[in-house]
């Protein structure tokens, strides 16, 4: 039987006959779920989302109630909340959706996990280049606003937050969550370093701070609606909820699926049609542009409870956080990128390798350099003019950034290198050892 | 003695200033959105703004600077009338940005990573719009343009013409 959407964040989005306004969300129960949270006590809030097994839905997958418990309440300074909205990772663009589709939703759970921590003030970041998003989500606030669902004595409660929304102007960086505390402080986005700077003990003006991805706050509406029990019975244990994958690249029918305990394969074949006609799966990206790169014709070696192993492939892949782990890359943002045989791999790498040396924020010495050498070594090797020993340098480079930087986004660049020549070495050797301008793909992936 | 950059300003622009400004419990919080008004407004963030930013928000002129620089959608060179900024990123290179740009350039007369000369149309790069599935994807001042065929652009180059020939684009509201 051909797999099926779980659609629970999105079941609305694209009815023709829904619409942004707050009317619309309304007339689907919509601030229910606020109204009843307002008269319970925090703790219990909080209580059922660690419960329900939520994880981050932003990139690393951290449960989010544990992220809450570590929040320093005692501190007696304001407690703030941030929604990451910055959407940046290549492939990514499910919280588009989300917030162009059903801002009240959102806002929704930003006011009940706002109230869950005590927060009376909470911030949207969103990136410069969702100009329309911004504007929908300001309108959404002030008629959620005039309703009494955003701002003074809530739902009659007494309890007051507000939020605001806040552009950013164009830095991938921003989505790191440190990143985007500088940056929501006036300041570059430099991350800062852990410890101490733990946002839940020292982030926004040095104030105990949550930040949490838009779709991961969408989902504590529905932990409320449900309660932890039933909605921890989606999905597998440890991977609960559904999860919105943005399919990208060479499928029929590219698109966002939200979904729950379904194979990868699934994914590719029922929901996105399999390849283009006349064409095989050559790699995919699983989660977003920094994520290992799966070969299509990979084998993976799993165990049977009796402790016998098994082979399986890439379509078998369980689509949730640890099946994809286990294969040895990560769902990070849920951003798959597909690419087919006639895609040349050593360009596909060229191109991310390009993303982010231009992203890296230039604070650390690994991060910014050895991106800009690994752009400028895969792109000369792109253009036919490589030599000889840049293949090792490449890889030997790129062994050399990631865990050594302020932040993550060093295994950026270090990721792609290894798994791409890891997995592609022969391809990228011939092309190489020949060593000709133009390429051997049917699309071009880099500049001139 | 406050400089005179803010008469340059529309009374709009002002107002929603003085009205960002106090939301935030830091002032220096309100750098952002202050500079994305006036470049909503100006097309540019001048010397003169920057100072004016200084005075308005109480800060050294390096903690407006050092912001300006640091993020890739400030412009310290005015804006075309029309901004067109195309996706290079992977999933929209695979499907063809890199022609749909060549076209672009051609037909508009435009380098690519320039601001033509007459001042209408500035055509760059610009890294994943998370608009993949659809791709390629640009954002032409406010709108997302998505599914760019290289052998169905007439629409959009048209688009674009009519916004370059067309005085005052749509604003972006800080
Ligand atoms: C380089 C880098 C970029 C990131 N970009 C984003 C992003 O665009 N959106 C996002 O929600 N999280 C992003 N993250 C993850 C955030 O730092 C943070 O972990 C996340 O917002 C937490 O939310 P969650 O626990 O709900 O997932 C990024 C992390 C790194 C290291
Ligand atoms: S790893 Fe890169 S992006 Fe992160 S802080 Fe260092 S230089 Fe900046
Ligand atoms: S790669 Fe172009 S929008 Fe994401």
């Amino acid at each position: 039987m051909a797999a099926k959407e779980t659609r629970i964040l999105l079941k609305h989005a694209d009815d023709p006959n829904y619409s942004t306004s707050i009317d619309s969300y309304l007339a689907v129960g919509g601030y229910k779920m606020l109204e009843q949270a307002v008269t319970m006590k925090p703790e219990l809030i909080r209580a059922e989302v660690k419960a329900a097994g939520l994880r981050g839905r932003g990139g690393a997958g951290f449960p989010c109630g544990v992220k809450w418990d570590l929040v320093d309440r005692k501190s007696g300074k304001p407690i703030y909340l941030i929604c990451n909205c910055d959407e940046s990772e290549p492939g990514t663009f499910k919280d588009r959706q989300l917030v162009h589709k059903d801002p009240h939703q959102l806002i929704e759970g930003i006011m009940i996990s706002a109230y869950a921590n005590n927060v009376a003030l909470a911030f949207i970041y969103i990136r410069e280049e969702m100009p329309k998003g911004a504007r929908i989500l300001r309108q959404a606030i002030e008629e959620a606003r005039a309703k009494g669902y955003v701002g003074e004595n809530i739902c009659g409660s007494g309890y007051s937050c507000d939020i605001i929304v806040h552009r950013g102007a164009g830095a991938y960086i921003c989505g790191e969550e440190t990143g985007l505390i500088e940056s929501l402080e006036g300041k570059r986005a430099y991350p800062r370093i852990k410890p101490p700077y733990f946002p839940a003990v020292l982030g926004l003006y040095n104030c105990p701070t949550i930040v949490n991805n838009v779709e991961t706050l969408c989902n504590v509406v529905h932990i409320c609606r449900m309660g932890s029990v039933e909605y921890a019975k989606i999905g597998r244990p440890n991977n609960t909820g559904t999860r919105i994958w943005c399919v990208s690249g060479h499928v029929q029918r590219p698109g966002y699926y939200e979904v729950a305990g379904i194979t990868m394969g699934e994914l590719l074949y029922d929901l996105c049609g399999g390849p283009l006609p006349g064409r095989k799966f050559k790699a995919i990206v699983p989660g977003g542009g920094s994520m290992k790169i799966l070969r299509y014709d990979e084998r993976f070696k799993g165990k049977n409870p009796d402790g016998s192993e098994y082979e399986y492939g890439v379509d078998d892949i369980p689509l949730d956080f640890d099946g994809v782990a286990a294969a040895g890359s990560m769902s990070g943002s849920a951003g798959m990128m597909v690419m087919d045989d006639s895609v040349d791999i050593m360009e596909a790498l060229a191109n991310l390798v390009g993303f982010y040396s231009h992203e890296s924020c230039g604070q650390c010495t690994p991060c910014r350099e050895g991106s800009l050498w690994a752009k400028k070594i895969t792109w000369r090797m792109c253009r036919g003019d490589a030599r000889e020993q840049d293949l090792d340098t490449l890889v030997s480079m790129a062994g050399n950034i990631g865990g050594r930087t302020v932040c993550p986004m060093g295994f950026s660049t270090t990721w792609p290198v290894q798994s791409y020549v890891g997995k592609f070495r022969e391809e990228i050797e011939a092309k190489v050892r020949e060593n000709k301008v133009g390429m051997r793909g049917d699309i071009r992936l880099i500049e001139k | 003695m406050a400089n005179s950059f803010g008469n340059k300003l529309k009374p709009e622009t002002l107002a929603e200033i003085e009205k960002i400004i106090p939301r935030y419990p830091q002032k220096r919080s309100a750098l952002m959105p202050v500079l994305q008004a006036i470049q909503d407004d100006q097309r540019v963030i001048s010397n003169d703004a920057i100072e004016w930013v200084v005075e308005k928000l109480d800060l050294q002129p390096i903690n407006v600077l050092e912001v300006v620089s640091f993020f890739p959608n400030y412009r310290q060179k005015p804006i075309g009338k029309c901004w067109v900024r195309v996706c290079r990123t992977l999933s929209c290179a695979l499907h063809g940005a890199y022609k749909v740009v060549d076209i672009l350039e051609k037909e508009l007369g435009c380098k690519m990573g320039t601001t033509s000369e007459d001042g209408s149309i500035t055509l760059e790069y610009a890294e994943c719009l998370a608009a993949c599935g659809t791709g390629p994807g640009a954002l032409i001042d406010e709108d997302l343009f998505e599914n760019l065929k290289p052998d169905d652009l007439g629409p959009v180059i048209a688009e674009i013409k009519k916004r370059a020939a067309g005085g005052v684009p749509t604003p972006t509201k800080g």
